[in-house]
């Protein structure tokens, strides 16, 4: 990739991310219009957009952002009322950003006709050349008392701007952010020289100078903060308020001498705080004098309290990393995880005092390693959630239906893979929830139920699973209707006699829909039976309750990662296998008399219950003899007990879990392989594929 | 006569099967190993020995002699497994194969290496790149890509389907 593409590509990636940002706070808006923090959120990022598009070369993509940056900085200082168009309007012209981002080579006529008509709507509703409000307000003194911190206010404050050193090597110029803060307003500008080195040390190519910059403007801090937007991460600015011109509260009191002291740097704080112990706090010298009032001074303490956690939460950065890298790291490590076991097992045959000890330590440290490692494919599972809200908004809109969406435990930590093929399932459930699961409002009302239906996500974890459920109040699945469907499309017979369980779980079989219509958001009988297949090769299982007319849920068990798996170890002749332990029940022995009163049918008696089980070494074909005592692991597989006949159970066993490799892609019933501590290797069992190859070979 | 294709002194590494010797370009193989334990594959064919754990990753092993249709060796200390990197369906993998030893690592010219006769040896003249010779013997130059090449490996699927006691 030459650097001009990854410079491109990393681009992308960022709009992206902050693409998301502009939906999450647009929805956040659609629901809180007062919230003026997402507004200036939604205004951030794409002021971002624009301006490292055009840095990087993709101008359709500044010139679109450009007209909806304007019409959002607007917004921000409140001469456009927030309304359902704009939003919607909102929604389609990131919509629009995302299709330029995703076509490098450039959109089409059609497509080009769309963001035109994005942006004329978007000038209609908010026209350039709407006055400014500022211009009104600037000589206003009459003080707004409700909002003493509006923006509109006319305010001076401290900017101190000491520029990274090597900031021209990034190809700023930081005199034009100072001629952009001049154009806001009365800008002072003060350079402090006191880094300059001497002549013999100075090189002309590093910036020795920091500027104070005392501002008065009307165009808030938000607009300072833009400023600055492209160096804020390398730069140290520190941005205060001096004075609220016009708020009666301060008008009259004196700047605090010894903030702007210790803040020019003249004196240090520990001289202060020597003074200021002699004398009262200044805080404490105001209030006694009745200057300001107490409550005043505790919102100031906040206030910079609040701009304390920005800025150490810019601080916190982060790294972006190719996922290739990252599977080789973990590679790598599971390489190591190997081999420590296998040196565990030499120490432990050598048995000598002096080696216990390290081979100890490199066991706990790979092992935090291991876990360190596989934390970083963590992804929080919110990023998915805040995708689903978007999907709601249109579909019930759609559809004509309001409904709610709720989520908990979006900071529910999965691994990036996982969580990435999780995505259509959910999006299949949720729009069956939509569309068949919650009624139109008129029906809801008739059957006493509040009119907007609510769909509640959430995630946990259990153990080393995520449980995601998904459940909404609708009407809930139809049995009769399932079970008539059923019938008709010959997947059980007129006798068979169900559980509800068992009929719910009908609707995974494909080719199945109860929908009586095919609408365009789902109901082509493709989707369950899909959902089903990717949930299974995740390694997770589904499950549907539902009460009549009262609502469905639908539950899903997900493993944390899919590098590690919590297996069972058992051996058959010389081989080793793993089997699951998710969906393992217990493990019962099984000696050959039992076996010859089955009269080969291969079902035991466990317990008084029948449980039908499959001989692996029949299965495997593997000839030598067997033991008198065989042992028997019974699974859950599709919530049906089913025995798995070994020699021998071993033990629990968390291994890595490693592709078998192209060669074997024929063999389905064999996940993969994972290597034991002595070296060998051990083929880890699908249960899931095995019952189905053994049920088809009964069938036919 | 020479073999298109082969226009440059290259390095071949040879190894014994059954008392004959055969070469691979070197550039195709990445290490030799002594033999180690192989875990089997269930349901695979014969000549699939089973996969063995070469420093943590999980790699496949051929018995070149079944694949040729020659008998099962005893094990010897000898015996190795000679890993190479091949193409199969688009991805880059690793394959073992079982020698009953490995000789050496040897230049070999242009001029030194004809084209495969049509008839006279044990296997399918497509698998062989050409014959080399030196010191008055006979070296089969393999073409690893078309031994193990996809077609070859739809074989092994049928052969899999077959042996399997499944139909589905």
């Amino acid at each position: 990739m030459s650097e001009e593409n990854k410079l491109s590509e990393g681009y992308r990636q960022e709009a992206q991310e902050l693409l998301v940002q502009v939906e999450e706070s647009i929805l956040d808006i659609e629901e809180n219009p007062d919230d003026l923090e997402a507004v200036n959120r939604l205004f951030r990022a794409m002021h971002t957009i624009k301006g490292s598009g055009a840095m990087f070369g993709f101008d359709d993509i500044a010139a679109f952002t450009h007209h909806v940056e304007s019409a959002m900085d607007k917004v921000r200082e409140g001469l456009v009322p927030i309304t359902k168009t704009l939003i919607n309007l909102v929604l389609s012209s990131r919509d629009h950003i995302k299709l330029m981002l995703d076509s490098p080579d450039g959109i089409g006529p059609e497509k080009k006709k769309n963001g035109e008509a994005i942006i004329a709507a978007l000038r209609e509703l908010i026209p350039d050349d709407l006055p400014p409000k500022e211009e009104e307000m600037e000589f206003s003194v009459s003080p707004q008392p409700d909002e003493p911190k509006s923006n509109l206010l006319n305010t001076s404050y401290r900017i101190r701007f000491k520029p990274n050193e090597n900031i021209f090597t990034t190809g700023m110029d930081p005199v034009l952010l100072l001629d952009e803060l001049g154009g806001l307003g009365d800008c002072r500008i003060s350079a402090r020289t006191d880094n300059l080195p001497e002549l013999d040390n100075f090189d002309p190519e590093r910036l020795y100078v920091a500027w104070d910059i005392t501002l008065t403007t009307t165009a808030g801090i938000n607009a300072i903060k833009d400023v600055f937007i492209f160096v804020e991460d390398d730069c140290e600015i520190s941005i205060s308020v001096i004075q609220e011109h016009g708020s009666t509260e301060l008008e009259g009191s004196l700047p605090k001498l010894g903030d702007i002291l210790v803040d020019r740097g003249d004196i240090t704080r520990k001289t202060i705080t020597k003074a200021l112990d002699r004398q009262k706090r200044i805080g404490e010298v105001l209030i006694e004098e009745g200057d300001v009032s107490k409550e005043k001074i505790n919102s100031a303490l906040k206030e910079q309290q609040a701009l304390r956690t920005v800025q150490q939460s810019t601080a916190s950065s982060s790294v972006r990393v190719p996922s290739d890298r990252l599977d080789q790291l973990i590679n790598l490590v599971g390489e190591l995880v190997i081999t420590q076991a296998s040196l565990t097992q030499v120490a432990t045959d050598i048995d000598h005092p002096d080696l216990a000890g390290p081979v100890e330590d490199i066991q706990r440290l790979t092992g935090e390693l291991r876990d360190n490692v596989l934390n970083i494919r963590m992804m929080p599972i919110g990023a998915t959630f805040s995708k689903f809200r978007r999907l709601v908004r249109d579909l019930s809109s759609e559809l004509g239906k309001e409904i709610n969406l709720t989520t908990s435990g979006a900071e529910t930590e999965m691994d990036k893979t996982i969580l990435e093929r999780l995505d259509d399932p959910l999006v299949h459930l949720i729009r069956n929830c939509i569309d068949h699961g919650i009624e139109t409002a008129d029906v809801r009302e008739k059957n006493g139920k509040i009119a907007a239906g609510s769909i509640f996500l959430s995630a946990v974890h259990i153990g080393t699973n995520v449980m995601i459920t998904i459940q909404d109040d609708g009407a809930g699945l139809n049995v009769e209707n399932i079970l008539k469907k059923a019938r008709e499309k010959g997947l059980v017979s007129e006798n068979d006699d169900l559980s509800d369980k068992e009929i719910f779980k009908l609707i995974f079989a494909p080719g199945f829909s109860t929908a009586q219509t095919v609408t365009s958001v789902s109901g082509r009988g493709v989707g369950m039976d899909v959902v089903k297949r990717t949930i299974d090769m995740l390694r997770g299982t589904i499950e549907v309750d539902s009460c009549p007319g009262k609502g469905t849920i639908i539950t899903l068990k997900l493993p944390l990662t899919l590098a590690i798996i919590n297996g069972l170890l058992v051996t058959i002749g010389q081989d080793f296998f793993v089997l699951p332990l998710m969906s393992v029940q217990e493990c019962v022995e099984m000696d050959r008399k039992e076996k010859e009163k089955a009269k080969g049918r291969n079902i035991l008696n466990v317990r008084g219950e029948i449980v039908p089980y499959i001989r692996l070494r029949d299965h495997f074909g593997i000839n030598d003899t067997a033991a008198d005592l065989e042992h028997m692991v019974i699974a859950d597989v599709h919530s049906k007990r089913i025995g798995f006949v070994v020699d021998n159970v071993i033990g629990s066993h968390q291994t890595v879990i490693k592709t078998l490799g192209p060669l074997f892609t024929n063999i389905n019933d064999i996940s993969g392989a994972t290597i034991l501590g002595d070296g060998t290797v051990a083929l880890i069992l699908d249960t899931n594929v095995l019952l189905e190859k053994v049920d088809q070979r009964i069938n036919y | 006569m020479s073999v298109p294709g082969i226009t440059q002194t290259s390095q071949y590494l040879s190894f014994i099967l059954d008392q004959e010797t055969y070469a691979l370009d070197i550039t195709q193989v990445r290490e030799v190993l002594d033999f180690t334990k192989i875990t089997k594959v269930p349901r695979m064919p014969d000549f699939i020995k089973g996969v063995i754990n070469l420093r943590g990753g999980v790699v496949p092993v051929v018995d070149l002699r079944l694949k040729f249709g020659m008998s099962q060796a005893e094990k010897t200390v000898d015996t190795c497994i000679i890993i190479i990197e091949i193409n199969i369906q688009e991805t880059q993998t690793l394959l073992g194969i079982m020698a009953d030893s490995v000789q050496e690592v040897m230049d070999m010219e242009p001029d030194q290496i004809e084209p495969a006769p049509k008839i006279g040896t044990r296997l399918k003249t497509g698998f062989i790149k050409g014959m080399g010779k030196k010191n008055d013997e006979f070296i089969i130059i393999l073409d690893s890509d078309k031994v193990f090449s996809t077609d070859e490996l739809t074989i092994v699927q049928e052969v899999e389907t077959n042996v399997g006691p499944v139909q589905a």
